[in-house]
């Protein structure tokens, strides 16, 4: 660990594309230590890309991205070791189904952090316990509600116990009613003072935990600010037309 | 079928439901045997096919020297299906792997797999088991017909079990690999504990329907002098001049075969009952 002065995540100048698509079009961000950065904007500004360029699930075509001030874009850098500091949970949960609960917990621990299946299953156990999961250890995914699952798939990543946590839309699959546990679980993170990047459309939700708000739009962000003030009083046409759907669709 | 235009009826509550469908299915049995019974009874030469084929007398004679030889068919199977699964497996990893350095590792297991899948078995059986002995190679060419046996049919159903493999990896979503690799784990962790046991147990039916292509196959072996139950069925025929020994050896076949296919589908149905629930 580097002093808490060096931010933990820091963007500089990215590009991404798909073929012939640019989706990430330059992109500058800085996350720090304990800090909540929100990122919205609408379907294809290039929100999910971004995230899975950090994990290193994307490489990226130009520009650099570091953790901790390493730079881990660069060639030759140990993506497992990496990935094993930033966790990140999916919209679509993405639990191993062949898995229990317990099972699709304990795996990275035990293959990747080399604990012993005793060890690793102790500190499972008091995050299942931790999030209200106590009960659905021996569980089949498949058995548990969507809700369940993505909180599962959060104690998953927390396994690692990561320096960074991204999450990626993870109430879109959701049924409205089951939102709620999946927002309670992040808000109890952001209170233990995790570094967490944010992708949702729960507007409201971002408005009450992000320390700050980028909104995105066409690989670029246009424009970055605390919750309150984007939301109130936003600077850019583009965020004011986008805010405005949202108010239009009764999402904020 | 009048009557069966009767019992549409709705008023009519004589037979319904499932007692109603049991009696057609049976009925449309019946109907089906009587008419196989009398072609066959009708045919000119049904007396002696039946004497030469189904004499009891001969089935029972015949049965001691044909098991014996099952045996080996039993032996040839279990040996090979082993090692096919092994080779398999191995050959659909390779073909999967990514990135340019392991170009020349694919390109050997698809010219493997297209190379195997194309020859027929029986002449893989006459190269190796003639060709590897011709060779005169120490360890090679001295191996017994059982051995070449083996490595012929290892040779020709692990390129199609590899083929099986491959359409189960490639059937898990890639989601389940972007998981894994998030999670820190290295490619090989995450094809080993994510993505190779949901394939495998996707595959298993169709893994299952290639183990019983293998144990007829076995068969063949005899081209190169393997005694099996064919071969002693044959045997057999020479000696009475009665084809009993085939029958037998087709029924040990069968019988193999439908135990196996019923383990299967219990295993498939178990395992499904396991993961989902069954009501919510």
């Amino acid at each position: 660990m580097s002093d808490s002065r060096t931010p933990l995540l820091q963007l500089e100048d990215v590009h991404k594309s798909f073929g012939a698509v640019e989706v990430l079009r330059g992109i500058d961000l800085t996350v720090d230590h304990h800090e909540v950065v929100s990122l919205i904007g609408s379907s294809g500004s290039g929100k999910s890309t971004l995230l899975q360029c950090v994990n290193l699930l994307e490489g990226v075509n130009a520009g650099r991205i570091l953790l901790d001030g390493q730079e881990i874009t660069a060639s030759g850098v140990a993506v497992n070791q990496i990935r094993r500091r930033v966790g990140i949970v999916f919209q679509t949960y993405n639990l191993f189904p062949h898995m229990t609960v317990l099972q699709n917990i304990t795996l990275a621990p035990r293959r990747v952090l080399k604990q012993s299946p005793r060890e690793a299953g102790r500190a499972a156990v008091e995050l299942l316990g931790r999030f209200g999961l106590d009960d659905k250890r021996d569980e089949y995914p498949d058995r548990l509600s969507g809700g369940q699952q993505q909180r599962t798939a959060i104690v998953r990543a927390l396994a690692m116990e990561p320096d960074l946590m991204l999450f990626d839309e993870v109430t879109s699959a959701l049924d409205p009613e089951l939102v709620g546990e999946v927002l309670a679980v992040i808000r109890d993170l952001a209170e233990t003072g995790m570094t967490m990047v944010i992708v949702s459309h729960e507007m409201a939700f971002v408005r009450e935990i992000a320390d700050r708000v980028c909104f995105l739009d066409a690989g670029t962000i246009v424009e970055t600010a605390p919750p309150e003030e984007i939301f109130r009083a936003p600077q850019h046409d583009r965020t004011q037309q986008f805010l405005q759907r949202i108010i239009e669709a009764g999402r904020l | 079928m009048a009557a069966g235009a009767e019992r549409r009826n709705p008023g009519d509550r004589a037979l319904r439901g499932p007692r109603r469908r049991i009696a057609i299915s049976a009925l449309s049995t019946l109907v089906f045997l009587g008419v196989v019974a009398v072609v066959l009874a009708t045919a000119p030469g049904m007396s002696v096919v039946q004497e030469r084929f189904f004499s009891l007398d001969d089935l029972r004679r015949s049965l001691p020297q044909v098991a014996g030889g099952f045996l080996r068919n039993v032996q040839l199977m279990l040996i090979a299906e082993v090692l096919i699964l092994a080779l398999g497996l191995l050959l659909a990893v390779v073909r999967l792997l990514p990135g340019p350095v392991f170009f020349p590792l694919r390109m050997v297991a698809v010219g493997y797999i297209d190379l195997f899948r194309g020859i027929p078995l029986i002449l893989v059986l006459f190269m190796v088991g003639f060709g590897l002995p011709g060779l005169q190679l120490q360890v090679i060419s001295t191996r017994s017909i059982f051995v070449y046996g083996v490595i012929s049919l290892v040779l020709v159903y692990s390129a199609y079990v590899a083929e099986v493999y491959r359409a189960g990896i490639e059937s898990v979503h890639r989601s389940q690999m972007a998981a894994a690799r998030s999670l820190g784990l290295n490619r090989w962790q995450a094809m080993r504990f994510v993505v190779l046991p949901q394939a495998i147990r996707r595959v298993v039916p169709p893994l299952l329907n290639d183990f019983i292509g293998l144990q007829k196959d076995t068969a063949l072996v005899s081209v190169i002098g393997v005694v099996e139950a064919a071969r002693e069925g044959q045997a057999y025929g020479a000696q009475y001049f009665n084809y009993a020994g085939y029958v037998v050896a087709a029924a040990l076949f069968v019988l193999i075969t439908i135990p196996l296919a019923r383990f299967t589908d219990l295993l498939i149905a178990r395992d499904r009952r396991r993961r989902q629930a069954a009501s919510l």
